[in-house]
Order: C-alpha cells, then sequence, then structure tokens
C-alpha cells in the first residue's frame, strides 16, 4: 500500500458524500459459514461526521471520471477537478480491513460512468463477488446501480448485495431534463421496477425452497435532491408515496441541495436547505411510521410544508376537531397522532393504562413529553390546559410561550435526521 | 430489619431471592459482604450463593415474564449503582405475589425504574459495539479496551462473536479488570494481573507490538472521516450528542492526525 491510496480514498469518499444514505440496516445475512462478518437485523453508527450524521460504511466511488453532466452532481464531466479510480483490489482490501477492526458495518459502492454504463456496473459486481466468495464476507454491501446498466448485471448485484439503489435524482421529469439531460424517467423506473420485481420473486422462491439465493435482502432505496429545482413539498411527497407503494421501496432519501457548482442551469443558493430536508423527512416518517397519508401532510392548498413547526403538529393545528384525545380510552392510532407522542410513548401509555386508569403523573413518570401533548389531551377527563384556544393562538403559545419550546421542537428535528442517516 | 449480604455474583442475588422468600423476612437492604456495614439494630442474614436456589428464582421468573424482562432484570444488575439490589428485589417480589404479568405496570414504580435502568444499559451495550476500535497485534490479534459506565461486556461478547468468527480477539474492561478472549472457537473471561497492563491503558499499544499495517490503516480510517465531512452542514451540538467527549477516547478517527502522509 503507498500514499496513492491515502489520495484516492481523499477524493472518492469525498466525491461519495453528497449520496445521504449511509443506513446498513434491514439486513439478513448471516456469518453460517465461519466467515467474517454479520448484517442481520439494525445497522450500526460506528462514528458521526462533525455534521453529525451517522458513518456505518465506506462509502466511496469507484471512479469519479463520468462521461455524463449532471449539473447538480461534483463529478459531473464539465467540472474542474482531479479525477481517480480504485481498482477492484484496493476496494476489497479497504473493507476487509476497515470490517475487522469494527470501523464499518460494510461497503457503499457507487461510481462515476467509466467509458460506459455496463463496464462500471461490472466492476462493482466483481467488488461484491469476491467480497462474498474469496473472503467470505457477510458484512453489509449496498451498491448503487449505474444508469443504463443492462438488466443482467442489475440481477447479479442483487445476488451479492444486500441492498440496490437507483436513485431517481430529482422529484420530476422536467427538471430531470434540465438538470441531468443523459437522464430520464423511464430509464431510472425500468431497473426500479426490474429490481422490485425481482425481490418479490426472490421471496417467494424462498418460501418454498429455503436454499433458494437471496435477492439484496435489504431490498432497494432511492435518493432525490431537494431544492434544486423548483417542486413544492406536496410534489416530492407524493412522489415517494408512489415510489414505496409502486416500487415497494424501503426507503426514499432526501438531500437538501449542498451547492457543489456555479452551474448557471441551478438556483443560485448558499446554504443547504437543511430545515426543508428535515421537514420532509418528519413527513416521510409520519407516512411510514405513523399512518398518515401524504395528502393528509400536504396538499394543493398546502402546498409546503411549514418550516417552523412539525408536520405532525401543523397538521393537528388544521384538525382541531380531532382533539381532545382522551388518553385512556382512545385507539392507539389517534394517540400516535398527538402532537409531542412518539410510537414509543403511545406504547407504553396503551401498555400501561390496562393496569389503572392514567393520570399526567403517571405520563410524567413514564417521560412522555407533554409540552405540546397538554393542548391536545385530556386524562380521565381532565386537562391541564385550556383546549378551546384557536389554531393561530395554540401555535404562537407553542413556539414562543415557553422558553424551552423551540429548542425541545429543534432537538426533535436533530433526532428524525439522525435517524434518517 | 434484616440486612442480607451476598458474594456480589448475580446467582448470589438470586440466592438472596430465595432465602427471603423462604424465611418470608423481607429484606431492608442487601449488600455485597466485603461492603457491608453491621447493624446496630436488627439481623443480617450472610448468603452463600447456591445454583441450585438460584436457578429455582430464575426460571420461576422465566416463566412469568417474557425475556425481554428477565433481560431487563439481568441489566439492572450490570447496572451497578448503589440500591440496584433492592429495586431487583422489589421487582421480584412483585412478579411473584401478583397475579398476572406485571412487566407492562408502569404505574409502579420499580418496573418503571427497572425499564428505564434497562434502556440505559442497553445504550451503553449498544455504544461499546460500535465504539469498539480493535488494533491488529504483530501476532495477529484484535485487540481492544474499553471502560464502560455499566458492566456492559457479558452483553456484547454475544454479537462480536457473530461478526468476527474468523479473526482472533479480545476486549478487555480496564475498569472491572477482566476481559473477553475469542480463540476461533470459544470467548473464556480472562484477567491479567494489574501489573502486565501499562499504567493508565486508554487502548493505546506499543507501537512495536503492533501490526505492521496498522498504523497505516488507523491513518486511512482518519483520511476516510475527514472526507466524508460536509462542512457546509456542520453541526457540533448534533456531534457531540452522538459521540459525547467521554467516548473519544476509543476512536481512532478522534486522535490526533498522523504526522506523515
Ligand atoms: S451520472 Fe452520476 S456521477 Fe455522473 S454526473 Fe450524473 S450524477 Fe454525477
Amino acid at each position: 500500500m503507498d500514499s496513492r491510496i491515502t489520495e484516492k480514498l481523499s477524493i472518492l469518499a469525498d466525491a461519495a458524500k453528497y449520496d445521504v444514505s449511509c443506513s446498513s440496516s434491514g439486513g439478513k445475512r448471516k456469518n453460517e459459514n465461519k466467515g467474517l462478518g454479520n448484517a442481520e437485523g439494525m445497522g450500526i453508527c460506528h462514528s458521526y461526521t462533525e455534521d453529525g450524521r451517522c458513518v456505518s460504511l465506506l462509502k466511496i466511488l469507484l471512479t469519479n471520471f463520468c462521461i455524463y453532466d449532471c449539473a447538480y452532481c461534483v463529478t459531473r464531466k464539465s467540472n474542474d477537478i482531479k479525477r481517480t479510480a480504485f481498482t477492484v483490489q484496493e476496494v476489497v482490501d479497504l473493507t476487509i480491513n476497515f470490517y475487522r477492526r469494527n470501523y464499518i458495518e460494510g461497503l457503499f459502492l457507487s461510481s462515476g460512468i467509466f467509458k460506459n454504463s455496463d463496464y462500471t456496473m461490472e466492476r462493482l459486481v466483481r467488488i461484491a463477488k469476491k467480497l462474498r466468495q474469496e473472503h467470505k464476507f457477510n458484512g453489509y454491501i449496498h451498491l448503487k446501480t449505474i444508469p443504463g446498466a443492462s438488466e443482467e448485471l442489475i440481477q447479479e448485484a442483487g445476488l451479492y448485495a444486500d441492498r440496490l439503489s437507483v436513485n431517481i435524482e430529482l422529484p420530476s421529469e422536467q427538471s430531470l431534463q434540465q438538470l441531468a439531460p443523459e437522464k430520464n424517467y423511464t430509464e431510472i423506473l425500468q431497473p426500479m421496477g426490474a429490481i422490485s420485481n425481482q425481490l418479490i420473486l426472490a421471496k417467494e422462491e424462498q418460501k418454498l425452497f429455503k436454499s433458494a439465493p437471496a435477492f439484496a435482502p435489504a431490498g432497494q432505496s432511492t435518493q432525490l435532491i431537494v431544492g434544486a429545482s423548483a417542486e413544492k413539498d406536496y410534489q416530492i411527497l407524493q412522489l415517494s408515496n408512489q415510489l414505496y407503494k409502486g416500487y415497494s421501496l424501503k426507503r426514499v432519501y432526501y438531500s437538501g441541495y449542498v451547492p457543489v457548482s456555479a452551474d448557471n442551469r441551478l438556483p443560485i443558493i448558499t446554504e443547504p436547505p437543511i430545515i426543508r430536508e428535515n421537514r420532509i423527512y418528519q413527513a416521510d416518517w409520519l407516512m411510514r411510521f405513523y399512518g398518515f397519508k401524504y395528502n393528509e401532510i400536504a396538499d394543493e392548498q398546502h402546498p409546503d410544508l411549514d418550516l417552523e413547526i412539525d408536520p405532525k403538529l401543523s397538521w393537528a393545528l388544521r384538525n382541531r376537531h380531532f382533539f381532545p384525545v382522551e388518553i385512556n380510552t382512545a385507539d392507539y392510532e389517534m394517540i400516535l397522532r398527538v402532537p409531542g407522542i412518539g410510537v414509543k410513548s403511545a406504547k407504553k401509555i396503551v401498555s400501561a393504562r390496562k393496569f389503572a386508569p392514567l393520570q399526567f403523573d403517571h405520563l410524567r413518570q413514564m417521560g412522555v413529553v407533554l409540552k405540546r401533548a397538554k393542548y391536545f389531551i385530556t386524562c380521565q377527563t381532565k386537562s391541564l390546559q385550556r383546549q378551546d384556544y384557536d389554531s393561530e393562538l395554540l401555535r404562537r403559545k407553542i413556539l414562543f410561550g415557553e422558553g424551552s419550546v423551540r429548542s425541545a421542537l429543534l432537538t426533535q428535528q436533530l433526532d428524525l435526521f439522525r435517524q434518517a442517516g | 430489619m434484616y440486612l442480607y449480604t451476598y458474594d456480589g455474583s448475580f446467582e448470589g442475588l438470586l440466592t438472596v431471592v430465595f432465602e427471603a422468600f423462604e424465611r418470608k423476612a423481607w429484606p431492608t437492604a442487601i449488600e455485597q459482604e466485603h461492603q457491608a456495614q453491621p447493624l446496630l439494630i436488627g439481623e443480617t442474614i450472610a448468603v452463600t450463593t447456591d445454583e441450585q436456589k438460584a436457578g429455582r428464582v430464575w426460571r420461576g421468573l422465566q416463566q412469568r415474564l417474557s425475556e425481554e424482562a428477565t433481560q431487563s432484570l439481568f441489566h439492572t444488575y450490570l447496572w451497578e449503582h448503589t440500591g440496584f439490589e433492592m429495586l431487583f428485589f422489589e421487582y421480584v417480589r412483585l412478579v411473584f405475589v401478583s397475579a398476572g404479568n406485571v412487566e407492562g405496570n408502569y404505574t409502579a414504580s420499580c418496573v418503571l425504574q427497572v425499564q428505564q435502568i434497562s434502556k440505559q444499559v442497553h445504550r451503553e451495550k449498544h455504544r461499546m459495539e460500535a465504539f469498539v476500535r480493535f488494533q491488529k497485534t504483530a501476532d495477529g490479534l484484535f485487540y481492544a479496551t474499553v471502560s464502560p459506565d455499566f458492566n456492559v461486556l457479558p452483553l456484547i461478547i454475544r454479537h462480536f462473536e457473530k461478526r468476527y468468527a474468523d479473526q482472533r480477539w479480545a476486549i478487555y474492561d480496564t475498569k472491572r479488570h477482566y476481559g473477553a478472549l475469542y480463540d476461533l472457537n470459544a470467548t473464556s473471561l480472562v484477567s491479567l494481573e494489574a501489573s502486565a497492563l501499562p499504567p493508565k491503558q486508554q487502548g493505546i499499544l506499543a507501537p512495536d507490538t503492533l501490526d505492521e499495517e496498522e498504523k497505516r490503516y488507523q491513518q486511512l480510517w482518519q483520511v476516510y472521516f475527514d472526507h466524508v465531512n460536509i462542512p457546509e452542514r456542520k453541526n457540533p451540538k448534533l456531534h457531540l450528542r452522538h459521540i459525547p467527549k467521554r467516548y473519544w477516547k476509543y476512536l481512532s478517527e478522534k486522535q490526533p492526525r498522523f504526522l506523515s502522509n
């Protein structure tokens, strides 16, 4: 190993970092061959970057040479930067040696398009294959499929990878045409559909034959960039909803656009839209774990998420007729919809109320945060707060009324941001 | 007033439960033998650890509780903070005197406390699984030291056995002076003579005992860590919330940068 590796690693980690996903969860690969690694269950964050994101995987590009010219991407052809490429063996060695020291859960490999799509994809697949077969590596592997790669290669990739992703890139076809003229939705959705079908097929086969080969057991995900084009949050959530439903995606990742270039196709911004990105993650969370429909969170009348308050509170303020909710009798689903009450608290409430009628003190002891919830609940018909404030006043009370509320909101945002990692 | 003393082991604590029920003499305090102060009034009962009695209590708990709840009780033992024995006892007593399952009853303060402690211990376990950093020694052993807030080493062994089935590794708790050593077949608990450890050991092995590539990989990891960062999104507060400073000693990416390239 020589100092060239250090340089390559600097460049190719730098270029990969804008792909926000670093998740290593959902894996099912057990260490059954007395090999190296285990990717069952929840992924682990082995470190956190100074911007607070989880570091779970060795996330690198194979190369930052690229024949395409996507405006939002540092690696685009027209950008004047230093180019380099790893060899297959170099990536394998780095992965294995980082993994053995407990630095990482595995590898997230992506690449610029070198020569052509299949040429590049073939190398990604070769790395994954080598790790699995020669090194008996059972750690996590996430491969990003290269746009335009052949279906055979994608299928082979699924045999070695835990997760595959095809990035949708931008929230509408029109924006894609403007900013990434070589790409189009058909070419993106086609492999996404193929992977989705393969996933279903492999699952059915495994039901019949236990030995049937697994195909990307942690499923597929995608990413879209927020703030590089003009779409409203409403359109973004609608698209995510379709992707979750139509392509059974595990995750849609949202990446607040970091101004990486002065390309004149892009809006001029100086800072990434971090709060907006957090709000979209919160909305995504509400769709996946809180039983909200996308058009309850945003619609044509309210096309953008409120940046000052989280989308659940925002929904509650628009729908006061559902409140107050009586903690001792309401359905679990309704308790989940109370601002400030999360999945864990809701579960505890439902469990504890079987033993005794709950009072506010019980809730406090259980760690239920009442700062916002108190405006929306009763305990045995008693309430801590007047419930008849109008929504505007309530919003102001929650935002400015008590000094600590704002920071509590912020902390919660950051939590969601972390989970989104 | 009854003071029970025991040898500090988990089986010992379960034996205390057995004896207390046998005598219907409920403890006012439970203490480890070497720490116990003699009582001026009341009776001191010195319990000798008995695996059979301990086993009966444990099986009784397993029958009445979910695996998660028995784990929480074990976590309470590993928590090690003053008073954990009485809390443990109160919970167990509630289990045996109640007709139904008590584990979701957060209106009982011992149930709630055990649940909260278990959460803390679990969090520390998870942090150790994340932040342990092995260094490869010249003879091929992957070695790490820890000094966790709670005694979580017994909880993390399974995780590392599954993960590193094909490499020899050791994790040593420098606070409690014992460690786990995996030799490709099984893991054993080992205890080094205090003199065999360098003073103030913080997981830094002498350079001549390391594999020749070790420094190189630590350096590459630092390079990687520095380059995944997005400066435009810097957020030191959030960073510290995820990795409180007391964990930095484990992390090679948080050590001074190597001078050479
Ligand atoms: S194809 Fe990928 S790597 Fe190449 S410019 Fe477009 S986004 Fe960047």
